[in-house]
């Protein structure tokens, strides 16, 4: 699937995107996964209350499955307007 | 409804004016715009608006057809800029129109309300000290929790 990464935590894990395989079946299992490949990944993840999931475009939150879902992003919480 | 995610700026009057024009059964139009506030004991150079194109859309427009849904309106514009503006310029803006002033009002701040933490922009700010994300604020969360 394809992981997204925006603002800080794409300045931590130092790339926008990437295809990631994995067998998660939710997103906090896949939070486990990329945290435990390098510390630029734990770093970024360390504090999952101050960050946010979107599943295919579509805010999420991170007990959710990852079934059929095509693109993972995280983020930190959204200063518009 | 029209929803307009841009890097370029964007005329306030014609916008405002195209978006009041011909509206013969509503008599309240609001619009709102935000600009870059400069920081008062370090001024800055650029406010950097990174999004996510794509979600940023949908999300903008289903904070749209929530307001829709809740007030009675007539129509919506929201326009959004990204990229790099400096201190004075127009980042966004909402405008609202409605038979009576109450819901176009209401209408406004509700989007206001969700654009703030619902739709996928992150700002950064940009001085001589360096580059800062800007935090969200436990009052833009809490802000929701009125509607």
């Amino acid at each position: 699937m394809d992981v997204v990464y925006f603002a800080w935590v794409r300045e931590r894990i130092g790339l926008p995107r990437e295809v990631v395989e994995t067998q998660a079946a939710t997103v906090m299992e896949l939070v486990s996964e990329l945290s435990a490949r390098e510390e630029r990944y734990a770093m970024a993840f360390s504090d999952i209350s101050a960050l946010r999931v979107a599943l295919d475009q579509e805010l999420s939150d991170f007990d959710a499955p990852l079934d059929g879902v095509r693109e993972v992003a995280f983020f930190p919480p959204m200063t518009g307007g | 409804m029209r929803i307009s995610v841009q890097d370029a700026p964007f005329d306030l009057g014609r916008e405002s004016a195209n978006f009041a024009t011909g509206r013969r059964d509503m008599g309240a139009i609001v619009t709102f715009t935000g600009s870059v506030r400069d920081l008062p004991d370090d001024p800055m150079e650029a406010m950097e608006i990174e999004h996510y194109p794509g979600m940023t859309e949908k999300a903008i427009t289903q904070i749209a057809e929530q307001a829709k849904a809740r007030f009675s309106l007539g129509d919506v514009l929201v326009i959004h800029r990204y990229g790099m503006l400096v201190p004075g310029e127009m980042i966004m803006m909402v405008a609202t129109v409605a038979r009576h002033r109450k819901d176009a009002f209401e209408a406004a701040t509700f989007l206001m309300d969700y654009l703030k933490s619902r739709a996928p922009f992150w700002k950064r700010e940009i001085s001589a000290s360096g580059a800062v994300w800007v935090a969200a604020t436990d009052a833009d969360e809490d802000a929701l929790a009125r509607w």
